[in-house]
């Protein structure tokens, strides 16, 4: 599956950066290290920046492209961030009827950024999903384990309040 | 650790408990699905209560790996000297109490709790024991030997049931040829899905002359469905480990790598806990029982690619790169890991060794069919009663899992195929249902016995629509690398898209075929050249139903959504307005108190309104 770059600057901490660098160290001049890098990179940024992976690069002396490589490859490294709250609408068939292409206008408007991206504060991160199933609850969105169903778009400033 | 002495020593200590000869030991499921079940709190809950009750002294409490029943985890074993074990389902953690003061205090069996009494699994005498049931009877466990019997974070009690015993067996009295020709006369196969003779690669392994080679554990178990080899990393990691080092020995490694999957965590920490403890007795490391052979495993994590599988994707992999496949020949064994001669066994291929050192070629021989010997442990899914863990001698018939294993097919419904191999295999159709399984048989009938995931389905699952279930995987798992796979399937999914949506024509059949054979023929791993046998396995059984799909334009099962409508019988509807309430495309039309109906135009096939209609007014056909 193609992956999309993010567009949420990278925010970086001494702390961080501290980790990032003696895990490279600590795997530079092993065999087969770029791997157990990046999830270990992942673990400490929750998702690999493309700063990240030129750091990785320079560190380990490789062409940032072979770190891309690698990043793309395989599903579990995230080039987005997810936030604190992931939210997901569903634009299946039954809630695109019932007007949940509103909800995601009101949401987007309510939290201030598009789809596919992640609030500032990385509170909220906002994606669309295809059916999950509740048709029957149409129009529905799911916040993190929350299942929210049978939404207006007045109903959302409510939810998102639970949250803050 | 440097002597047998010792060894021995260690398992006289814990057989004891182990094998419950003095005290009572109950053991609780705690693999993956016991523990999503709630299997921590049913264990904090006896731990608690044993502790209280006064009854510690004789009664241990231990945590163990997947005892097989997964539909009725928490699972809870009481062992007592000299009796049958009990096995008590879906415990839970008040439960868990009134068996301490009943059972373990009392010494009455609560009989209301035990696998007779909750299971449906068709037996005559409701029995107390899961070795009692029609489930099990038919099963033997060799791979899984351990698994729901032994503690998997202790190694004293692998070694209780004879382990590392094999280990020092073929180090101090066996030569590398001894063992390669103890592997070859035992007949084991590859258990990954391929099938290759084991011995016959280590001894490739062994020929080869380099400097350094590799032992590597394929553990990256990726067809959805199957996962006997997370519950043999869960609850047996020592005789994976152990197995490795003979491997090691045999082809002349000192070193292992096992490749599992990031997305079993505890399989990971479980098989840390294992090195760690058998590097501390001497097991893993330098001059392992004072014999000059070493042997060390690291562990790798995969990040979530399904192609990972294939042995050299997965070297790839391990090497840090893209996990791409490469061309064979050369073969791992002449040049594998990091350019050097390499065997890649599978998870539960490694957990059939120890034994066959120890009870010898001839007693695996003796099971199993001609050309497939041992035994298969299969991952029961699907419209089944009895969904589970099954082990069981090759050669055993499909109506026999089906039937008696399974406990057949719930709700009265027909068997229809059963699906083995995932995305990699095919179907056998109900007229097939007498075959032996082993691997010549499922391959002369278009599947293939993969890693031994085996779906059940009855007549309301669309051929049509599986087969597209397994294409989309595939499409999404193509790594990209050769053309036939990456351009092929996502062709054959597109066609199969034609065919579901009511577009397809006659023709698209003999399109379809032609391009799955130039996929099968021309792609350059495993992925890509058993990718199209769902499709080739479904047209070859079940031809009707794509014809129906195209010329009749009807789904036979009432599952492909376009092909699909719904209709509201008049004299069943009660109207009660409730179908026209969750409709989300305000398609029916009616108040209460009158017989409602379904605008086609405007329905949208969700099945909202047939899935809340209690009285059956609402049909799709």
């Amino acid at each position: 599956m193609k992956k999309k770059l993010t567009s949420v600057p990278f925010h970086d901490t001494p702390e961080k950066k501290a980790a990032l660098e003696a895990l490279i160290a600590e795997y530079k001049g092993t065999a087969g290290a770029l791997m157990p890098i990046l999830q270990n990179a992942q673990d400490i940024y929750g998702y690999l920046p493309v700063e990240v992976q030129k750091t990785i690069a320079d560190g380990l002396d490789i062409p940032v492209s072979e770190v891309f490589g690698v990043a793309t490859f395989y599903s579990q490294f995230m080039l987005n961030p997810k936030g604190e709250h992931p939210i997901n609408i569903c634009l299946g068939t039954a809630c695109y009827v019932k007007g949940s292409g509103k909800l995601m206008e009101k949401m987007e408007e309510l939290l201030g950024i598009e789809a596919g991206s992640l609030t500032p504060d990385l509170k909220f991160s906002l994606d669309a999903t295809r059916c999950i199933g509740a048709c029957g609850l149409a129009p529905v969105l799911t916040i993190g384990e929350d299942v929210y169903g049978r939404l207006e778009p007045s109903m959302l400033e409510g939810i998102l309040a639970k949250y803050q | 650790m440097k002597s047998l002495n010792e060894l021995q020593a260690i398992k006289e200590k814990m057989q004891d408990k182990v094998f419950a000869k003095s005290g009572i030991r109950v053991v609780v499921g705690m693999a993956t699905c016991g523990i999503a079940a709630g299997a921590r709190p049913v264990l904090a809950a006896l731990v608690d209560g044993v502790a209280k009750a006064g009854i510690g002294e004789r009664v241990s409490v231990k945590q163990t790996g997947c005892i097989g029943i997964c539909q009725y985890e928490p699972v809870v074993e009481v062992h007592e000297p000299g009796k049958e074990k009990v096995t008590y389902v879906k415990m839970t953690a008040e439960k868990a109490q009134k068996v301490i003061e009943q059972h373990l205090v009392g010494g009455q069996i609560v009989e209301e709790y035990t696998i007779g009494a909750i299971t449906n699994a068709g037996d005559a005498v409701k029995p107390t024991t899961l070795t009692g049931t029609r489930f099990f009877k038919k099963q033997c466990r060799v791979a899984l030997r351990n698994c729901g019997l032994i503690d998997p974070e202790n190694i004293d009690e692998y070694i209780a049931t004879d382990g590392y015993f094999a280990l020092a067996k073929v180090l101090r009295e066996m030569t590398p040829e001894d063992v390669i020709k103890t592997m070859l006369d035992s007949g084991l196969r590859g258990r990954g899905g391929g099938g290759f003779p084991t011995g016959r690669k280590w001894s490739f392994a062994r020929a080869s002359v380099s400097d350094k080679k590799y032992v590597v554990c394929n553990a990256d178990e990726g067809d959805p469905g199957a996962f006997m080899d997370r519950s043999v990393l869960e609850g047996d990691p020592n005789s994976v480990l152990e197995a490795m080092a003979i491997a090691g020995y045999a082809i002349g490694a000192d070193e292992g790598w096992i490749y599992v999957r990031a997305e079993y965590p505890i399989a990971v920490k479980r098989l840390n806990i294992a090195i760690a403890q058998a590097r501390e007795y001497g097991l893993l490391g330098k001059d392992i029982f004072g014999t000059g052979f070493n042997f060390d495993i690291h562990i790798r994590l995969g990040a979530g690619a399904f192609v990972c599988g294939e042995e050299t994707a997965l070297l790839t992999s391990i090497e840090g790169n893209r996990g791409e496949p490469r061309l064979r020949p050369p073969f791992p064994a002449v040049k594998g890991l990091w350019g050097k001669p390499t065997i890649v066994n599978n998870v539960e291929t490694f957990a059939n060794i120890a034994q066959i050192i120890m009870k010898g070629a001839d007693w695996f021989a003796a099971m199993g069919t001609e050309r497939s010997k041992g035994t298969k442990v299969f991952a029961l899914g699907g419209k089944i009663n009895n969904t589970g863990l099954v082990e069981i001698p090759m050669g055993t018939t499909l109506r026999e899992i089906v039937e008696e294993i399974g406990g057949g097919v719930p709700n009265g419904k027909k068997f229809k195929a059963a699906q083995t191999g995932g995305p990699s295999g095919g179907c056998i159709p109900a007229s097939l249902i007498d075959t032996p399984i082993d691997y010549d048989n499922l391959i002369k009938i278009g599947s293939m016995m993969g890693s031994g995931g085996l779906i059940v389905m009855d007549e309301d699952t669309c051929m049509v629509d599986l087969a597209k279930f397994f294409l989309e995987f595939i499409v999404d798992e193509s790594c990209g690398k050769c053309a036939p796979c990456r351009i092929g399937t996502v062709r054959m999914l597109e066609i199969l898209n034609k065919i579901t949506s009511g577009n397809g024509e006659m023709e698209d059949l003999d399109r379809l075929e032609e391009l799955a054979n130039y996929v099968k023929n021309a792609s350059l791993c495993g992925l890509g050249q058993t990718a199209p046998n769902p499709v080739l396995s479904t047209l070859r059984n079940f031809r009707d139903e794509y014809v129906a799909h195209i010329k009749e334009k009807r789904c036979p099962a009432g599952v492909c959504k376009n092909l699909l409508s719904y209709e509201i019988v008049a004299d069943k509807c009660k109207k009660c307005h409730m179908c026209a309430k969750v409709c989300p495309a305000g398609a029916i039309s009616g108040q209460v108190k009158e017989i409602h109906s379904i605008d086609k135009t405007k329905c949208i096939k969700c099945g909202a309104c047939f899935d809340t209609c209690k009285f059956g007014a609402i049909i799709k056909k």
